[in-house]
């Protein structure tokens, strides 16, 4: 009998003989040590003999994952936990108290402390808050706080903000600058998020903005301006991401002209250099924009065209925004385009404006087999994750919860890894569906690389982290996911069962160098959890004090004051600085 | 059928008791000894049931020849028979919330009255209440739009407000009177060309019936207090009740919500 | 960055002046305050309406509980303990029961609420918060047909069409119709009340109806079929003569002004949410302006009576699931009021054991409610001497938020604002949230639970 290893240095572990995935340093399926110290990745030579052991042999390592884009902490996800008891009677995986964990649940609309332990058994480490309203931001941070072991972000919602508008009505570039720092730093946010620019002040009155050269009443500027000037603004700034973009017209049949049109606006802004990212752009659920047709009865996709785009343009990433054919709760800050759901099915529908802001709605959606649209919309995810050829382009993501709840991560993998399981699953649909997308003929089958492209690498490209995120090189933050798989024996393709059981359930998550999950059962909350966000120096401008003043004293309804999130609300941040004052990141 | 009967222990006193294991599909297969050792709840404590019941009888091999019977009045008894899905249950007294519960199949006889929540989100089988019902009988979960999909509940006494609340099809018929909403959301989820639900009162109802219907037929053959306005007379006939013909006022709506469903009233 | 700070500016009599303090005492939750302190004394505020100016001198006029009290058996006398004792107590009540009851949590701050949301869970327990017996109806009406809504920001900015529906905001919400809804001047309502109508719909003609330029008189208890009437004739359809003791010529006309109208908004109370119906109410209510976005925008608002009920709702709800009414007994959250509600707990003698933190259902609840309190073992959480205190077992006081502590709370429109701290509270008295932490973690001890809260 061997006598049992003694882990004398806890703050050191050795994972040995797994099957390494790391695009970030190029290393694809080789069996690697990966070593841990104090939270970080180091040299394996840097550890004692007290390192606690890891036997990885015969399973796959990847970085912790990484969701770009996920609904789940602040005032439209409450509503839609609060409006939808009956999510929780339909969750089979309801969490019971005991030890370590909270109890909650939800299966479309997790509690906090359930989406916690729903990202962290998968393998993720990381997820970021895709809608931060900005009078609303220290809810959003209330909900972070609560949700323990992986780290966030949440970014800020100015797409449809007045002073937004109105200084790129008057060209007064600088003001935009010095403004939009200010609220980052105002709200705590990590990334500039359009939805519907222009769009949601509109439906401030009933009314919206599906072209991109439809003027917003009353402020008198298009989505095309709105766009590019918070781009050029966003690079100024240096910030580590792109802008967020979730274009006007989503869902519309016939869409795909608007996201292209959209796309192009920006192929002229230069991208900042110190940032580490190519993009300038961001197009997130790309899936609910690559729609063709002119009704819902001639709906086609046009998934090809999107991918056509982003494969010959540089300067854009995207993440799909799968719909996973479940029952769940679509919920955006594109109101008027959640009121049209709701006129079309009929179900229960909430609405949120936000003063000077942006708003948001909510409505449950069973997305069915037996509808051709939510077949074609299925099809749509996965033409664009396999007809866009550089995965650090396309990065997975449900925009949870409205294409699907992020449970669904393991089974679309095995959608986009073998065909068998794909095409299993388009027997089950409408006829139209192979009619109306070029999926069926398409035999691609995505790589464990690719995979951890699309959920690691990429987005941390894209997110301009991927200096401490989405890799396995020394220096990196020790966010670490291993899967029961073994790519040598058993070919994914053919077992997308097997793929599926080891993706929902890690064999081990690592965050910050402490073991959170072992066998899919959670472990430990871990210490490091981090809620990241932008500080960009150096944009001080008096006439924007006083404009902000102004606006407060005469139209917000709370005061100035009181407005910006205290720092009591952040524990354990990660200031990314930006500016010309801080010399990039 | 084999017989299974639970007589409640006098001297046992509890808060509540959640005994979702008294169904016929759990106690088929089992021995009398399992049955005892069976959890109920009683707030956040857990208990054999044979505490709290003295348990004799024969068990049988499949769920639906089981029979189990409440030998005397459990009141703070809760979800007896929910969830199941063949079988009977008889209860000699009355029991508590959720009787029935999601129930798919099988049979329910309560010689008492039902507390709130009976037949909730019921599939197919039959409730027949002797006694009176509580609050929202046959309705649906909180926040669902999908009620009772179908079987039968009977009540012989009266039933409390909300029955039928977002009814998607079977039958409620109470003999007795109802309180307030009837119907209530009834065929929200029901499709143009499908029936609805059926619900009969024999009884009065001060008000609401069919409240924002939208597919389903009700019958009143007592009187309602206050007619909702959404609903519009569209004629008086003559029609076959249970071997009678009776004349009905026949109503439609709820207009308020563009409703197609039917409202029959003795005239 | 623009200077965030309070300000405090020092008078010549040596005085101070807080600026933009939060007022905690009602859901229109004002954050423009100021108070005069004369060092640790308040001397007078300055916006508040009369409510709140009285919450604020009230900290200090004494009727304060100033140390924990434990009440001896049979009697309605009580003895001084130490906060030790008194938690040690609490702790052991709370562990040891089999269903206990934690209730009220609307009357403090978010990071409060959320230990005892951790405390009711630990304690496989049902907690509830005052909705049950104000807006409860609403949430659930909610969740039945969901619910178009603005912050009150866009009322005052963009509103032409105000309609108070069961509720009397010149009594229970002084400030509401000068802040945010009638007399404001916003961005597209340059002037003011002259840009806005005023409709009132109430049984009785209240001072809030006296304001009005459409007064409705409803039969009390017929709001259900107005609702369904003016719903009806909205689509085009006839209704008949007389509803709810309106006439039909005055709903219709209802209908269409509101029609021609660029942006309405419904408010409503107790006047609708704790009548016959109570939900449906609501829920028709929300039907009704849900149908109107089909002609133009239209958003309501539920006047939420505690300034922190809205806070309470959504720390349940991000917690656990639920927004209150929630029972952990068996483990995993659930909720069905009817069943999980205090009044329900109480009423069916449910609970052995009930804790009562930032709220007075001694004054509020039926007595067959009380009576069943009277006679478990109970603890309460106050600054104040209530009629729950007169009746509990254990009675611990506690400093007040938003005028001896900082926290958060949430506005009726769901904007979360932090409370500040204005004085020191008296000299040895805890905050809610220390002394349900301390609580939490002797009950942890008890329940042979790792230690600490779990954040």
């Amino acid at each position: 009998m061997v006598k049992p290893k003694v882990t004398t240095a806890t703050n050191e572990i050795l994972i040995k003989n797994g099957f390494v995935y790391d695009p970030a340093s190029g290393i694809n399926g080789d069996v690697k040590d990966i070593a841990v110290q104090n939270g970080k990745i180091v040299e394996a030579s840097k550890l004692t003999t007290g390192a606690r052991v890891i036997d990885a042999r015969g399973k796959i390592v990847m970085p912790g994952g990484i969701d770009i884009h996920t609904h789940i902490a602040g005032p439209k996800v409450n509503t839609g936990r609060m409006f939808r008891p009956e999510d929780k009677l339909h969750d089979a995986g309801m969490e019971s108290s005991s030890r370590l964990i909270r109890a909650g649940g939800g299966f479309s609309v997790p509690s906090t402390f359930t989406t916690a332990y729903r990202y962290a058994r998968l393998g993720y480490t990381m997820a970021n808050e895709a809608a931060m309203p900005p009078l609303l931001a220290r809810h959003t941070h209330e909900e972070i706080r609560d949700t323990p072991i992986i780290d966030q972000s949440a970014y800020t919602l100015l797409g449809n903000n007045w002073l937004v508008m109105e200084y790129i009505k008057r060209g007064e570039t600088e003001k935009l600058d010095a403004f939009v720092a200010w609220m980052l730093k105002a709200t705590k946010g990590f990334v500039v998020k359009l939805v519907n620019p222009g769009g949601t002040e509109a439906w401030g009155w009933g009314k919206n903005c599906v072209s991109i050269d439809d003027p917003v009443p009353y402020f008198d500027v298009t989505p095309t301006d709105i766009i590019k000037g918070l781009a050029g603004a966003n690079e100024r700034l240096g910030l580590p991401h792109s802008i967020h973009i979730h274009p006007n017209n989503l869902g519309h049949p016939g869409n795909v002209t608007t996201t292209l049109k959209t796309l192009a606006l920006t192929e002229g802004i230069k991208t900042h250099k110190k940032s580490g990212r190519t993009q300038n752009i961001h197009l997130t659920h790309a899936q609910f924009h690559s729609y063709g047709g002119t009704s819902w009865k001639d709906f086609f996709s046009e998934a090809s065209k999107t991918a056509d785009y982003i494969n010959s343009h540089d300067h854009v990433t995207s993440d799909v925004g799968f719909v996973t054919l479940d029952e769940t709760t679509t919920m955006t800050a594109d109101g008027p385009m959640e009121y049209g759901l709701h006129t079309l099915g009929h179900l229960k529908w909430c609405n949120a404006d936000v003063e000077l802001e942006t708003g948001s709605g909510l409505v449950p959606v069973l997305y069915s087999p037996a509808s051709h649209v939510n077949g074609i919309q299925w099809a749509i995810g996965i033409e664009l994750a396999l007809l866009i050829k550089d995965p650090m382009k396309c990065f997975m993501t449900t925009d949870h919860p409205n294409g699907g709840p992020f449970t669904r991560y393991p089974t679309i993998i095995s959608w986009l890894m073998s065909k068998k399981a794909r095409d299993a699953k388009m027997a089950t649909l409408h006829k139209w569906v192979p009619e109306r997308t070029k999926l069926s003929g398409i035999d691609r089958e995505l790589t464990f690389y690719e995979i951890a492209q699309m959920t690691r690498a990429g987005p941390a490209r894209s997110l301009g982290i991927s200096k401490k995120k989405g890799g396995l090189a020394p220096g990196m933050d020790a966010d670490i996911a291993i899967y029961a798989f073994n790519p040598k024996t058993t070919d994914a393709g053919q077992k997308p069962e097997a793929l599926v059981k080891a993706f929902e359930r890690s064999a081990y998550t690592i965050k910050g160098g402490e073991v959170v999950i072992k066998d899919g059962e959670v472990v430990a909350l871990g210490n490091s959890k981090s809620t990241f966000w932008s500080d960009a120096d150096g944009f001080d401008n008096k006439e924007v004090t006083h404009d902000i003043v102004d606006k407060f004293l005469k139209y917000y309804s709370v005061t100035l004051n009181n407005y910006p999130v205290q720092d009591s609300y952040i524990l354990n941040p990660t200031v990314i600085k930006c500016g010309p004052l801080a010399g990039g990141n | 059928m084999e017989k299974i009967t639970l007589t409640p222990k006098a001297d046992e006193k509890y808060l509540v008791l959640e005994a979702d294991c008294i169904t016929p599909d759990a106690f088929a297969g089992k021995t009398l000894d399992e049955i005892k050792e069976m959890k109920v709840w009683e707030g956040n404590t857990t208990w054999p049931l044979g505490k709290f019941f003295d348990i004799i009888g024969t068990v049988a091999d499949k769920a639906e020849d089981q029979a189990i019977v409440i030998n005397g009045n459990v009141p703070r008894v809760k979800y007896i028979g929910s969830r199941m899905t063949t079988g009977a249950i008889l209860c000699k007294g009355d029991v508590d919330m959720y009787c029935g519960a999601w129930m798919k199949g099988g049979s329910i006889i309560v010689k008492g009255n039902v507390d709130h929540f009976a037949g909730i989100q019921m599939e197919g089988g039959q409730l027949i209440i002797e006694g009176n019902a509580g609050n929202y009988l046959g309705a649906s979960y909180r926040g669902d739009w999908r009620g009772m999909k179908g079987g039968e509940i009977v009540v012989n006494g009266n039933a409390g407000c909300d029955l039928g609340e977002y009814m998607i099809g079977g039958t409620i018929t109470i003999k007795g009177n109802v309180d307030i909403n009837a119907g209530i959301h009834a065929g929200r989820a029901v499709g143009s060309k499908e029936p609805g639900g059926k619900i009969v009162i024999y009884g009065n109802s001060p008000g609401r019936v069919g409240g924002q219907l939208i597919r389903g037929n009700i019958y009143v053959l007592g009187k309602i207090d206050n007619m909702m306005p959404g609903f519009a007379l569209k004629e008086t006939k003559e029609l076959d009740f249970e071997g009678k013909m009776l004349p009905f006022n026949v109503f439609t709506g709820d207009r308020a919500e563009a409703g197609k469903g039917t409202l029959y009233v003795k005239a | 960055m623009i200077e965030t700070k309070t300000e405090t500016q020092v008078k010549p009599e040596s005085l101070k002046i807080v600026t933009d303090v939060v007022c905690p005492f009602c859901g229109t939750l004002c954050d423009d305050i100021k108070v005069v302190l004369d060092g640790n004394r308040i001397v007078d505020t300055m916006n508040a309406c009369i409510i709140g100016n009285e919450k604020f001198k009230s900290a200090q006029a004494g009727h304060r509980i100033m140390t924990p009290m434990e009440r001896e058996e049979g009697t309605t006398e009580f003895a001084p303990v130490s906060y030790d004792y008194a938690i040690e107590k609490a702790a052991q009540i709370l562990a040891n029961a089999k269903r206990p009851l934690l209730y009220g949590w609307s009357s403090t701050s978010c990071e409060a609420q959320e230990v005892g949301n951790e405390l009711a869970e630990v304690c496989g327990g049902v907690t509830d918060n005052t909705a049950s017996v104000c807006h409860g109806p609403s949430i659930m009406a909610i969740q039945t047909v969901g619910a178009p809504c603005c912050t009150l920001g866009e009322v005052k900015n963009r509103a032409d069409l105000i309609i108070y529906w069961g509720c009397n905001p010149i009594h229970a919400h002084p400030r509401h119709m000068s802040r945010y809804s009638i007399y404001p001047r916003g961005f597209f309502t340059e002037r003011g009340f002259d840009d806005r109508t005023l409709v009132v719909v109430d049984p009785r003609p209240t001072d809030t109806a006296k304001q009005a330029d459409i007064y409705v008189q409803v039969e009390q208890g017929r709001d259900y079929e107005v609702l369904d009437a003016l719903r009806t004739a909205t689509r085009g359809e006839d209704i008949p003569d007389v509803v709810g003791g309106v006439k039909k010529e005055q709903i219709k006309e209802l209908a269409e002004l509101a029609k021609t109208k660029k942006f309405g908004l419904l408010f409503f109370g107790m006047g609708v949410t704790q009548t016959t119906g109570k939900h449906r109410n609501i829920d028709m209510a929300i039907s009704w302006v849900a149908d109107m976005n089909k002609y133009t925008k239209f958003s309501l608002i539920p006047m939420r009576g505690h300034y922190n009920v809205t806070g309470a709702g959504q720390v349940m709800t991000w917690q656990s699931g639920f927004p209150f009414a929630m029972d952990f007994s068996r483990g995993h959250a659930r909720y069905n009021p009817g069943e999980t509600a205090a009044n329900d707990m109480l009423q069916r003698h449910e609970c052995d054991a009930a804790m009562v933190i930032a709220s007075d259902p001694g004054a509020h609840f039926p007595v067959s409610s009380m009576k069943w309190y009277a006679q478990i073992p109970t603890i309460v959480l106050d600054p104040h001497y209530t009629p729950t205190t007169g009746i509990s077992n254990i009675v611990i006081p506690s400093s007040i938020v938003g005028i001896e502590e900082e926290g958060t709370a949430y506005r009726m429109d769901n904007v979360p604002i932090r409370c500040r701290k204005v004085i020191d509270a008296p000299e040895g008295l805890l905050s809610d949230e220390e002394v349900l932490k301390r609580i939490l973690n002797r009950v942890k001890e008890i329940k042979g639970l790792p230690a600490g809260t779990h954040h």
